[in-house]
């Protein structure tokens, strides 16, 4: 059995141990948050954070995540809104919103370590994340809006 | 499993107003024979929600929250009150597929009218109970007013009971003027699920005793299996099933890493005779091909008037094959037994899909039902269908619930593409400078490839069954014939009988490529000519509308007239800078878009930037402007991408691009800086869809754009820097 902490809460997995942490998250502890995309750590729709750092959720095996992992349902909630929450409501920010838990877990693991980042910063961060419905104006205003500065 | 519609309802006291579609579609005044008899619902429970059942489903375009507008204008309900219905073939009437920019145009009168005739007889029922006439009632959210202040809800009116009537196409829907909903930038409903990572896409479903799948395919769909080597798999983990039927091959087990692993270590052996051209001999081979031609427009003369003219000029242009590349793969899950069949399923066409799926499972269609649940965005005919068939065969096999989702792989290799086109005009102008022929061919295949009862093939899982497919022309020549009016033209369509890989619809069909074509060569003439781009496009126009947008678009990118490129000013420079024009009155019947866009191309390493787009939109009466906008500027970036990078690559075997490095899609750090757009809503003409007329412009705005920077035209997508570096060279 592999122990992990999710969103605070301790699980005990019966996956083998090199199982993805995401079929950990998505099949066992049914999470609809992270999403698998590729499996190959290449467009970031599995985005979850490991000690506060965004991680490829596709691509860590169970047993190597010893940190405490947060996925977007531990981020906020309805009643109590990560501030890029509010703000991608605010800006109507998805469209199928396949992307969008990878956009909100990168960005907002950018915010807490750079509260006020410039829009190359904002950029570069989320520059290996994919979006196909082209939301990406909407997605950068959002982050823009978290960040306190001109949506 | 199956419960009807009747069964729906039952014990839940509701006014039901049925009405069949074609009735319905007759009020409009747009009969749509295509459309078949059958009841369309809409429900007022006892509690005063309100329930529409609807054909068409929600693929993030936002149609979920602008179809309820429409309802709760007409209604006159808060539009909290409003629960859509989607796509479920046990409870909602057959609308059609969810396709070509039609759901606004097609079912928003159909629901509009059903809420109308809703309203209509809620009031009739309140007129004695309130001592009133009908005509002296007023309704605000739900609640029936009478001049004496007295009142009842329409819950009350409801009471419990079952209402039914059925439809008699007297109520007359709102005028614009009055609309309180229609117009408003209303929330989309679905967005804060899917921002707090709530919401439940298909890919997110889990069913009891539920296994899980995934196929193993061949390099190409004609290829014919010889050997599975079940032996292969046997010691793994998850009691590994392998199932193979014909040409299908599949695996399952009881969790989701064990039937990935099991599908990548199974051992299975193809042969597969056909062989693919080179890439780069794509132009000359698909001119080649054996095809069946049609002039689809000509007046005047066009030899003549080309042989006559002061100035010719032809160019060929070519747009290679491009892929939906959905962020999540396509997943359904199914369950069969020996009497019924529940497919999950993210498709377009829930009834279409139904039917070709009970072929596949060689079930009547009546035991089969298809409950739409949400995927990942799609843009067109990407795998949803397939993984449909590919979950339904393997359940049935298994006797369990199986969940199949494919692997980044499968997606990209496996999805139908858009279609690969040739298009070549020739043009001559007359001695003032104005076009005097216009000679236009294309070749294509067709576009829709989607499944149906008369196409089960056109799933991957009925082609490994060897069930015939059904490839329709549409969509070949969407845009081939221009808006603008011309003494003397022709276009010929040359549809290809066979196409390299297999291809269905992707966003806008034909209208991208053609666009790209019409749209290039009006600004290789207004060049000819030394004219202003836009000026010499209007020019050519009689269409009111489509001067607006172009007119809009001048206006918001503050156009400066340009009768030659700056280019020649720009050599020497490290980056050039250039503003292209491009328009598109979407289908010769829908919307109208006109882009105007500033790109940087920098001449050492031939990377083109797109800084600035604004785009000017006409789609008849708005009904969301922000769901538009969104709409708008997805079309754009998702072209853009389409234009500057995407091109599906294949060896002489089998599709090549099987992941994100081999097909890269435009990231954040290459997006626009700004996308503005001006709309311009016209509440006297019909609403029409929004979903692909913003797309097709942007190829050529992109290419004249650099044509402006740098004086070099380019006639292939996509403009990657290692092409538009050869070309600068």
């Amino acid at each position: 059995m592999t122990t992990i902490t999710v969103n605070g809460k301790q699980h005990e997995v019966a996956a083998a141990p090199d199982t993805p942490l995401l079929y950990v998250l998505r099949n066992e502890l049914e999470l609809n948050g992270p999403k698998f995309g590729c499996g190959l750590a290449q467009c970031g729709a599995c985005t979850v954070h490991i000690d506060g750092k965004p991680a490829r959720s596709c691509s860590v095996p169970v047993s190597a995540v010893k940190g405490k992992v947060t996925t977007v349902e531990g981020l906020g909630t309805p009643e109590k809104p990560h501030p890029l929450q509010a703000a991608f409501v605010a800006e109507q920010a998805a469209q199928c919103g396949y992307c969008i838990n990878g956009m909100i877990m990168t960005a907002s693991a950018l915010l807490a370590q750079n509260p006020k980042p410039s829009e190359q910063q904002i950029r570069a961060a989320l520059d290996g994340n994919l979006c196909r419905c082209g939301t990406h104006m909407r997605i950068l205003r959002s982050v823009r809006r978290a960040a306190g500065g001109a949506a | 499993m199956n419960l009807g519609r009747r069964e729906f309802l039952k014990g839940t006291g509701a006014l039901v107003i049925s009405f069949s579609i074609p009735e319905l579609a007759f009020a409009q005044g747009q009969p749509d024979p295509k459309l078949q008899q059958l009841d369309a619902w809409l429900a007022v429970g006892a509690d005063g929600q309100v329930t529409m059942f609807c054909g068409k489903v929600e693929l993030g375009t936002g149609v979920q929250t602008a179809l309820a507008q429409i309802v709760a204008e007409e209604l006159d309900v808060a539009f909290g009150r409003v629960f859509m219905l989607m796509g479920d073939t046990a409870l909602c009437p057959n609308q059609g597929p969810t396709v070509g920019s039609q759901t606004i145009y097609r079912a928003g009168p159909q629901l509009r009218q059903a809420a109308a005739e809703a309203r209509q007889t809620l009031v009739q029922l309140a007129a004695p109970a309130l001592g009133a006439g009908a005509e002296q009632l007023t309704v605000k959210d739900g609640m029936v007013s009478a001049p004496d202040g007295k009142n009842v809800s329409y819950a009350e009116l409801v009471g419990g009971k079952k209402i039914s009537r059925a439809f008699s196409g007297t109520a007359q829907p709102k005028s614009p003027d009055r609309h309180a909903v229609v117009g408003k930038a209303i929330p989309r409903v679905d967005l804060p699920g899917k921002v707090f990572g709530t919401h439940a896409y298909v890919q997110n479903l889990r069913m009891p005793g539920m296994l899980h799948g995934r196929v193993v395919r061949p390099p190409m769909p004609e290829a014919r299996l010889e050997r599975v080597d079940e032996a292969s798999v046997k010691s793994l983990p998850g009691n590994v099933r392998v199932v193979v039927k014909g040409n299908f091959v599949g695996v399952a087990a009881d969790r989701e890493e064990q039937a990935i692993r099991a599908a990548r270590m199974l051992k299975v052996q193809w042969t597969q005779s056909v062989e693919l051209p080179k890439m780069e001999d794509m132009p000359a081979f698909t001119r080649a091909t054996p095809s069946q031609d049609r002039v689809l427009a000509a007046n005047g003369g066009v030899d003549a008037a080309l042989a006559a003219a002061s100035k010719t000029h032809k160019a060929q242009y070519y747009v290679p094959h491009q892929m939906h590349a959905s962020i999540g793969p396509s997943c359904a899950i199914a369950s069969v037994s020996a009497e019924s069949a529940t497919l999950w399923s993210p498709t377009q066409s829930s009834f279409n899909l139904r039917d070709a799926v009970a072929l596949v499972l060689g079930m009547p269609r009546e035991k089969v039902r298809l409950v739409w649940v949400e995927g990942s965005g799609c843009y067109g005919h990407n795998g949803a269908d397939d993984v449909t068939a590919d979950a339904a065969l393997m359940s049935q096999a298994l006797g369990k619930p199986v969940r199949v989702q494919w692997m980044r792989h499968d997606e990209h290799g496996n999805e139908p593409k858009g279609v690969a086109m040739v298009m070549e005009v020739r043009g001559g102008l007359d001695a003032q400078g104005n076009v005097a022929a216009w000679d236009y061919q294309v070749w294509s295949p067709g576009h829709a490839g989607r499944p149906a009862a008369n196409g089960p093939g056109n799933v991957l899982a009925g082609a490994a069954l060897g069930l015939p497919d059904n490839l329709l022309p549409t969509g070949a020549d969407r845009n081939a014939r221009p808006t603008y009016v011309f003494p003397n033209s022709r276009v010929t369509l040359h549809l290809l009988q066979s196409s390299v890989l297999r291809v269905s619809s992707l966003r806008g069909l034909g209208s991208p490529q053609n666009t790209f074509a019409n749209e290039s060569f009006i600004d290789e003439l207004a060049h000819a000519a030394a004219a202003d781009p836009i000026e010499f496009r209007i020019r050519h126009l009689k269409d009111e509308r489509a001067i607006a947008v172009l007119e809009a678009v001048a206006k918001l990118a503050q156009w400066s007239p340009r009768p030659a490129p700056r280019g020649g000013r720009n050599a020497g420079s490290v980056t050039s800078m250039g503003r292209g024009v491009a328009f598109v009155h979407y289908d010769n019947y829908s919307g109208y878009a006109a882009i105007a866009l500033q790109v940087q191309v920098d001449r050492a390493s031939g990377k083109v930037s797109v800084e600035r787009v604004a785009a000017a939109h006409d789609c008849g009466l708005i009904v969301n402007p922000d769901g538009l906008k969104n709409q708008i500027e997805g079309n754009i970036v998702q072209t853009l991408s389409r234009a500057l990078l995407e091109d599906v690559k294949f060896d002489t075997a089998k599709v090549t691009s099987l992941d994100w490095v081999r097909y890269p899609i435009l990231r954040f750090s290459d997006v626009p800086d700004e996308i503005a757009i001006t709309l311009i809503n016209r509440p006297d003409k019909p609403s029409v869809g929004a979903g692909e007329p913003a797309a097709s412009p942007i190829m050529a705005a992109v290419a004249n754009a650099i044509f402006d920077a740098t004086g070099v035209r380019l006639r292939s997508v996509p403009f990657t820097s290692e092409r538009v570096k050869a070309a600068l060279a």
